[in-house]
């Protein structure tokens, strides 16, 4: 009697420690990304600063909107590694429109045609991604790798390979403008991941989305058209690198075809898998490619601002990717 | 005297978490002998291979090779220990050579470097034991398929087999080819080399093999000496029939309160697909339930998949409703109100990591949406309804469908297309791989579907199913409708010959 109840309690005990194991694990981004910050109190000089705060906030906007795209790709089961390079021609295409003659003479218009057009290229990259990737049943990593390469080349020709300085105080809006204090690009950041989680979580097409990574053959015998669905997340992701590079353009006031999302991908495939996407498909968890751009964003000041070697923060990177995919088997399990 | 086996299993048992995968298996192949194994889709044979070969490990059983008990860990263990498999596709290297391929993983080695002259010798002479004399330097895919199997084989017997298995090794063969390949066989086997030889073509057992061992649900139930047997007899222990004795009526869910109109829901004419379906034809009527009935291989699931616009057909003519062509994607068969319940669960009818909510609305997404946004009130309440109705056993509706038992996740793939509200639903297997009580409660609920109206086209191997469930059942074999029994015409009897093609009384 007394052996059985001591039995039922260690029992008992072991839940609870499993839930708690659980727990740590469901929600371990976020608690790394606590865990980073509370390190970096500690170490880091001038850490609980505002500049601080903007300084990082700037630079994580671009890899965070890269990798809402990416997020929604992978989810997909596919990936894209055209995303730099589309960042690149895109940030190149919009001051090549304003700078032009006719955005000389109306500087109003040619802003809003110069977003325009800067997405547009990135929706019809994404869109070409997603084509190739349906009509000839290629993977996606060879399929992306043809706009990878040619998306920079076209940039480079666009701007004859010079950096394009530009004034243009509206457009540099974009990249160093504040709402209510806080960085346009960042807020901008946030409002495309509200926007596309709740896509996700109540639209038909985030259903399709996950049918499709979870099961293609099951999605398609369901009714689902998995081409449509994969030509959809393509673009998306597209637009979302063309916003990224005119981000880029905005901060620096040039465009630089050659510098402009270098290794993007890596870094947005990264904050996705650090999020919790699973490279297999059928998961989309927005919110966490936000968290997983902040904690990559966050490593790198770390190491930069307490003097480690720029070379260091790259393996620091792997470590972080390592852990990620190794807690994720973990949850598989 | 007796001989010492070759090879003997004895009380072979293996589940996959909870399932039984095989449960009282039991196989005895003497020296030199070849010996075939035969049994339905999911009666344990690839399970069987698997353990024997190192792939699997075993719960519970003896495995003794020439008297010796043995333990291989892994396919490569067991094929030094004299085990070698040949599997349905011939895993060789394409694009390497012909002797690459016969001597990889036990290249003649000279100064630590692949002495090649002596390989290519090994290779021709490997070959050269079944009459083949080809260029052993060209790559493997310049060879036909067949020669490709024979080099295949050529590989494992290099190995100095004493048991070669071959998983339907005929399965891409043209008749001539076939010839060449029983010719190997007996070769191996008067090397004294002993096959087990797995496949479903049973006319070719009876040409090429000494023995053949049946199993039914993950057990042993026979082995008889070919000469001994009939394909009538084998089939019927295959399905566990008597082919003299006729089950009980209730035992399954089915009563046939529905009765059928005269209204043609679906007409089916010469259906081919180039393949394995060659001249398929059948009728639904309204309300009615028609059964497809045959063997393994007999082109069931490949004619229903065209029908449902999965696949594209060759050849044939399709009426649905008052559509007269093929569906091209199955997104138009579902618009048109035809439904699909796929035979394998896990690859084509649950999204594993989706919950039962969002897989059940899955095919209703698009008439559901209302701009792009799914009601979510709608559908909580839509799911409730189902799960009360076909009592889904699960914590939630927001429950992962992977967690669910295969009964309950057949109830919710069902609602899924009941929630179309289709005129034509296509069963296949629908109570395969699901326990007793969950199947009568899923045979009840097609009857129910059925008396209100539903045309339900229902592929089965298990007699009894189509037997008290169907109206009528149309019989493939080969890819061909042989036979559509009905009335008092449809009983296990006249089934049984009928899938075993020997249907001259009941063809109709």
């Amino acid at each position: 009697m007394t052996m059985a109840k001591a039995k039922d309690m260690t029992g008992s005990s072991t839940v609870a420690k499993i839930n708690l194991g659980q727990l740590a694990r469901d929600n371990g981004t976020f608690l790394a990304l606590i865990a980073l910050i509370v390190i970096n109190m500690v170490i880091t000089p001038n850490f609980l600063q505002v500049q601080t705060l903007y300084v990082n906030l700037t630079q994580v906007a671009t890899i965070a909107i890269v990798a809402i795209g990416m997020t929604l790709v992978i989810a997909s089961g596919g990936i894209d590694l055209s995303v730099g390079a589309v960042m690149a021609l895109s940030g190149a295409l919009a001051p090549f429109v304003f700078l032009s003659e006719f955005g000389m003479a109306s500087p109003g218009l040619a802003l809003v045609l110069s977003i325009a057009v800067a997405l547009l290229a990135g929706l019809l990259c994404g869109m070409f991604n997603g084509w190739l990737i349906n009509q000839f049943a290629i993977q996606p990593i060879v399929a992306t790798l043809v706009l990878f390469i040619s998306a920079r080349g076209l940039a480079q020709v666009l701007t004859n390979g010079n950096l394009q300085v530009f004034d243009n105080p509206a457009f540099e809006f974009i990249g160093s403008g504040r709402v209510l204090g806080i960085p346009f690009q960042a807020l901008m950041a946030v409002v495309f991941a509200l926007i596309l989680s709740w896509v996700v979580r109540r639209t038909a097409y985030g259903r399709y989305l996950l049918a499709v990574g979870g099961n293609a053959k099951a999605a398609r015998l369901s009714g689902i058209s998995v081409n449509r669905v994969r030509l959809a997340t393509y673009a998306i992701c597209g637009v979302l690198a063309g916003f990224a590079g005119m981000v880029v353009s905005a901060i620096n006031s040039a465009s630089d075809a050659n510098q402009t999302g270098q290794l993007m991908e890596l870094d947005a495939i990264a904050a996705a898998v650090v999020g919790g996407a699973n490279l297999m498909g059928g998961k989309a968890p927005i919110i966490g490619a936000l968290i997983g751009a902040a904690i990559i964003q966050l490593v790198k000041y770390t190491l930069l601002a307490n003097g480690v070697h720029d070379a260091v923060a790259l393996i620091a990177k792997a470590v972080i990717i390592i852990l990620a995919v190794y807690f994720q088997f973990n949850r598989a399990e | 005297m007796v001989e010492t086996p070759v090879l003997k299993m004895t009380a072979i048992r293996k589940s996959f978490g909870d399932v039984p995968a095989l449960t009282d298996a039991a196989l005895t192949i003497r020296p030199g002998e070849v010996h075939a194994l035969i049994g339905q889709n999911g009666a344990g044979k690839s399970t069987m291979i698997k353990i024997l070969n190192g792939a699997y490990r075993k719960d519970a059983g003896e495995i003794e090779l020439d008297g010796k008990p043995v333990r291989f860990s892994s396919p490569h263990e067991a094929q030094l220990g004299g085990i070698s498999t040949i599997f349905q596709e011939v895993n060789l290297v394409h694009y390497r050579s012909v002797t690459e391929n016969i001597v990889l993983g036990q290249e003649p080695k000279k100064f630590g470097m692949i002495d090649w002259p002596k390989a290519h010798r090994r290779a021709e002479e490997v070959l050269q034991r079944f009459g083949l004399n080809l260029d052993v330097r060209q790559p493997l895919h310049h060879c036909n398929i067949a020669v490709q199997q024979l080099i295949a084989i050529a590989r494992a017997v290099s190995f100095d087999a004493r048991l070669v298995i071959m998983d339907e090794p005929t399965s891409s063969l043209d008749s001539q080819e076939k010839q060449v390949l029983f010719r190997v066989i007996r070769d191996l086997s008067a090397q004294g080399v002993a096959v087990l030889y797995v496949s479903h073509h049973l006319e070719e057992l009876f040409e090429v093999c000494d023995r053949v061992t049946v199993m039914r649900n993950g057990s042993m139930i026979a082995t008889h000496e070919m000469s001994d047997v009939t394909k009538l007899g084998l089939v019927s222990e295959m399905i566990g029939r008597d082919a003299n004795q006729i089950a009980e009526s209730g035992a399954t869910g089915f009563g046939k309160t529905h009765a059928g109109s005269k209204t043609v829901v679906l007409e089916l004419q010469s259906l081919s697909n180039g393949t394995n379906v060659k001249d398929a034809s059948l009728i639904v009527h309204l309300g009615e339930i028609v059964g497809l009935a045959g063997l393994l291989g007999a082109g069931r699931t490949e004619t229903v998949s065209m029908i449902f616009g999965a696949d594209q057909p060759a050849g044939g003519n399709m009426a649905f409703k008052e559509r007269r062509s093929f569906f091209r994607e199955p997104a138009d068969a579902i618009n048109a109100g035809i439904g699909y319940c796929t035979e394998d669960r896990k690859a084509e009818g649950i999204i594993p990591g989706l919950s039962i909510r969002e897989n059940l609305t899955l095919a209703m997404i698009p008439r559901m949406a209302k701009r792009g946004v799914i009601p979510r009130v709608a559908e909580r309440e839509m799911v409730a309804d189902f799960i009360d109705k076909l009592s889904v056993k699960c914590a939630g509706m927001d429950q992962p469908i992977r967690e669910l038992s295969g009964g309950n996740q057949q109830k919710v793939l069902l609602a899924r297309w009941m929630a179309t509200q289709p005129d034509l639903l296509i069963l296949d297997e629908p109570t395969r791989g699901i326990d007793v009580g969950a199947k009568r409660e899923i045979q009840t609920l097609i009857e129910g579907l059925s008396a209100a109206g539903l045309s339900v086209l229902m592929i089965s191997s298990e007699f009894e199913e189509l037997v008290e469930g169907a109206n009528r059942v149309v019989v493939l074999q080969e890819g061909k409708t042989i036979a559509t029994l009905t009335g008092d015409d449809l009983n296990e009897d006249n089934l049984l010959a009928a899938v075993a093609g020997e249907a001259a009384g009941a063809a109709v």
